[in-house]
């Protein structure tokens, strides 16, 4: 598809804002966007250095950058970071994929229909306000160690959101759209995949978002208990062996993985069907 | 496509309408025959858009009855067009039911270029003015196989310049394409330039207080005396 984000039709009946074309250039200046956040990097480094280095506290409690690094390149070379990394990414992949297929088209079905919106609104409240923890003793239970209770938990913890606020979106639709759909003779599954999915798509994308932010929160404290490898396994183990350079290193990885994958998503807002939605 | 009207029409016969305890239209006689531009003006609140949704079918009359003759489609006053749609694919929307490719295509190229917005078919609609957006909704409800045109103030929300320029841009396309109009509007002006009969409303519940015809040939321009004429006409029954 044409990328065509932010191009404005010459034409006199566009009127030209010099102030927007400013903060257009300035947004797209290179300088704030990746010079401000290394700065900040940088500056939060240097404190962490400095703490280690005047052991302000003792090193077993708030391991040095250089240990952290040593831990790193120790953890890289054993083939257990990568292991762990991948372990983790396949559970929230398919914890994910699985709630987002259920939990879009569920939203879709409720937003639509008055009736199963009465029946099953409390009910899915209920669930989104129990915390995914909760669920640990039967996901063990159920489903014993490995990937399966891991998954199982991001689900719990990813489908009542989406489902709710895929919900919430298709009720905000204005009603216009219906009307035009209803003039053209759109009805059915034509209605929902042609009108009420797109027109609600950009809401889902930033469900999606937030709800991929919940399932690498969960994955971490499911692979404590539940699980023999994974990211979340490699910080229980650092804790047991009182390995807090490890612990930390893990802790990196998994907010640099965390915000790697989230760029990823926010692409979709790029794509040009859902723009609208996020530029008025 | 339809460079002429065919037999269209839209009738009530003795509509009123209520919500809850409040009666919107009463007792209303109307007959829109094919070709005709007719024009709803009427105070705020009067009633207005809810006979233009009861004569699309979009509402069922409290009592009475709606016949309606031909393809219907309605302009809206804004956010008609799907955003997710580029300006081509919004038309599309008036093409659906046409399976010659071929034709499709020569269709659009005509209708684009009838709304002189060439060069933007890929562009969606938070790209274009407020006026280009009104002139896509134009072209889609023009395109195919439509006999009948409900306007719900389809160019309040622009600019008075705009505005003017978007009533000429209709006489133009209603020329090329003719088609039966309802239009409802607020604006006294619009009413004189465009309308072959006005219907002034009175305060809800809304019934027909004055019919008045205006015979010039469109185009007509502000001056004209034809449109001063009717101005003044809608403004006594207005009562301002």
């Amino acid at each position: 598809m044409k990328k065509n984000n932010n191009i404005k039709p010459p034409g006199s009946e566009i009127s030209a804002n010099p102030e927007k074309a400013i903060s257009n250039n300035f947004r797209k200046s290179r300088y704030p966007r990746f010079g401000l956040p290394t700065l900040v990097l940088f500056g939060i480094l240097l404190i962490w250095f400095i703490i280690s280095y005047t052991n302000l506290f003792p090193a077993y409690a708030l391991p040095s950058p250089g240990a952290v690094w040593k831990s790193f390149l120790e953890e890289i070379m054993a083939g257990r970071l990568i292991n762990d990394i991948i372990a983790s990414l396949w559970r929230v992949a398919v914890g994910f994929v699985l709630s987002a297929a259920l939990g879009i088209p569920t939203g879709l079905w409720l937003g639509q229909h008055l009736r199963a919106r009465q029946a099953f609104v409390p009910m899915l409240n209920f669930f989104r306000f129990l915390s995914p923890l909760a669920w640990i003793p039967f996901a063990i239970l159920w489903f014993h160690i490995g990937d399966k209770p891991a998954i199982f938990l991001i689900f719990m913890a990813t489908f009542f959101p989406l489902a709710m606020a895929t919900m919430a979106g298709v009720a905000t639709i204005p009603s216009i759209f219906f009307r035009v759909a209803r003039d053209y003779n759109y009805k059915g599954f034509e209605l929902l995949s042609k009108v009420t999915f797109p027109a609600v798509l950009p809401q889902v994308i930033t469900a999606l978002r937030v709800s991929y932010g919940i399932s690498w929160v969960v994955i971490v404290a499911a692979e404590m208990v539940g699980c023999q490898d994974g990211l979340g396994y490699g910080i229980w183990e650092a804790r047991n062996g009182l390995r807090l350079d490890s612990a930390v290193c893990y802790m990196i990885i998994i907010g640099l993985l965390g915000m790697g994958i989230d760029r990823l998503l926010a692409q979709l807002t790029k794509l040009p069907t859902v723009r609208w939605g996020y530029e008025r | 496509m339809k460079d002429k009207t065919s037999d269209s029409r839209l009738v009530f016969e003795n509509v009123s309408h209520s919500f809850g305890e409040v009666a919107v239209v009463k007792d209303m006689d109307l007959t829109v025959i094919s070709g005709e531009v007719v024009v709803l003006v009427g105070p705020s609140g009067c009633g207005k858009t809810t006979i233009l949704n009861l004569l699309s079918g979009y509402l069922k009359p409290s009592a009475g009855s709606v016949i309606r003759e031909g393809v219907i489609r309605t302009v809206y006053q804004q956010d008609g067009l799907y955003p997710w749609l580029t300006v081509s694919e919004n038309i599309l929307l008036g093409l659906r039911f046409i399976k010659d490719t071929v034709l499709i295509k020569k269709e659009m190229a005509e209708l684009i270029g009838l709304i002189h917005l060439e060069g933007f078919e890929q562009h969606y609609p938070h790209q274009l003015s407020g006026g280009m957006r009104q002139r896509v909704e134009l072209a889609r409800v023009l395109a195919g196989e439509s006999d009948i045109l409900l306007m719900d103030e389809p160019f309040s929300a622009l600019d008075y310049q705009t505005r003017l320029r978007m009533r000429r841009e209709l006489v133009r396309l209603l020329e090329i394409r003719p088609r039966t109009v309802v239009f409802v509007t607020h604006d006294i002006e619009e009413a004189a330039q465009l309308a072959d009969r006005i219907l002034v409303l009175s305060n809800r519940p809304a019934t027909v207080q004055k019919e008045l015809r205006v015979h010039a040939p469109r185009p007509r321009n502000l001056t004209d005396h034809a449109v001063i004429e009717a101005m003044k006409e809608i403004l006594t029954e207005l009562g301002l």
